[in-house]
């Protein structure tokens, strides 16, 4: 299978939530990536996690299969799956395949740490 | 037949041009004049977030093993020739759009023989040039979507489809459970070979079937307003009164 061309990096935000930064490409070749970046996130009992799609450069309907298995795994572990970052045009991807009714979308990483605070 | 999507405008994101337009509702054209489209037009698309039953992730793949085809070749031959290796037995049809496999295009399915035809459709969500992908319409028997793709591995060609779906509603689950899950299986198997035996290959696909979440959605169960199984059954047990009420409505005019 071809390479992976992204990156992700994890950070802890505040209120028990966790930040994936994510840099480049988002297929369904970065499986091993996204799912390492998100068991990393999700070690010490993280209540969300916050994908940043700021560095996003490029995403298929492959990426979009991974994001809703994502989303599986971490309601299975009842946390919440937030995304930033998004472009307008990656905003309507959201819409077009319906994960925005299940992936809460905020203008920014304070917004979404907000709403995890508040929740 | 248009099987490209077109290039981006400057500014514009590098996959842009490869996915559908938001579109609220369906909207069916460029289809043989024999399709019966009843349950695509006006229907909105639903993702495997919005289905009932349990949610699968499904992967069939064949190896083309001495083909010197590449990963654009064969999605370019699939796109174009897409109801040709359609693996689905005698008497379903696979209406592609005149368009061909284009972002936001809709294809009409006919299910079953004789007078008794399930009509249910796809709408193309994404497509480039080493994928595309299906995405179903409420009343379709699945919610979710599978998406075609070619890569090399280990030097050989490979193409795989794989899909993310749960059962629509209630009773598509049902049937799913009965006899879905086999036919669907059988059909993209078959699918698979007749792609490899068109680039010469004797292939034998493997399948990988994984329940990524064994809950049903209750909250969807409402979904079964939509079924395309039990509309289609209503319109042809209808069919004599409209065929009454034809001269009436000449009338009317």
């Amino acid at each position: 299978m071809p390479q992976a061309r992204v990156s992700m990096s994890v950070r802890k935000g505040t209120g028990g939530a966790s930040i994936v930064d994510i840099e480049g490409e988002v297929t369904s070749f970065c499986e091993n990536v996204l799912m390492d970046a998100y068991t990393e996130a999700a070690a010490g009992g993280a209540r969300a996690i916050v994908l940043n799609f700021g560095g996003l450069e490029f995403m298929n309907s492959g990426g979009i299969g991974l994001l809703v298995m994502l989303l599986i795994r971490a309601n299975r572990q009842k946390q919440r799956l937030l995304a930033v970052g998004l472009n307008e045009h990656y905003r309507q991807i959201f819409e077009l395949t319906r994960l925005n009714e299940a992936i809460g979308i905020y203008d920014n990483e304070a917004a979404a740490l907000a709403a995890v605070a508040g929740a | 037949m248009t099987t490209s999507s077109r290039r981006p405008d400057e500014g514009e994101a590098r996959d842009a041009a490869h996915w559908a337009p938001i579109m609220e509702k369906l909207r069916v054209s460029g289809v043989p004049e024999e399709a019966l489209s009843l349950n695509v037009e006006g229907r909105r698309v639903l993702g495997p977030l919005q289905g009932f039953g349990k949610m699968w992730q499904k992967t069939y793949r064949v190896r083309l093993s001495g083909s010197a085809a590449t990963p654009t070749e064969v999605i370019k031959t699939w796109k174009e020739n897409f109801p040709k290796f359609w693996g689905a037995p005698r008497g379903n049809r696979f209406y592609a759009p005149i368009t061909g496999i284009a972002p936001g295009e809709v294809a009409v399915l006919n299910l079953g023989a004789g007078p008794m035809k399930l009509s249910t459709g796809v709408m193309v969500l994404y497509a480039d040039d080493e994928s595309f992908t299906l995405m179903t319409p409420q009343g379709h028997m699945l919610a979710g979507w599978i998406t075609f793709s070619s890569f090399e591995e280990e030097g050989c060609t490979v193409a795989q489809a794989q899909e993310y779906f749960r059962g629509q509603d209630p009773l598509s689950e049902i049937a799913l459970a009965l006899v879905g899950h086999n036919m669907q299986e059988k059909l993209w198997e078959q699918t698979l070979r007749s792609l490899a035996a068109h680039f010469g290959v004797e292939g034998q696909p493997q399948m990988l079937v994984t329940c990524v979440d064994p809950k049903r959605q209750w909250s969807e169960a409402k979904n079964l307003w939509h079924n395309a199984a039990i509309r289609s059954m209503l319109y042809t047990v209808s069919a004599p009164a409209r065929w009454m009420a034809r001269p009436f409505k000449r009338l009317k005019r």
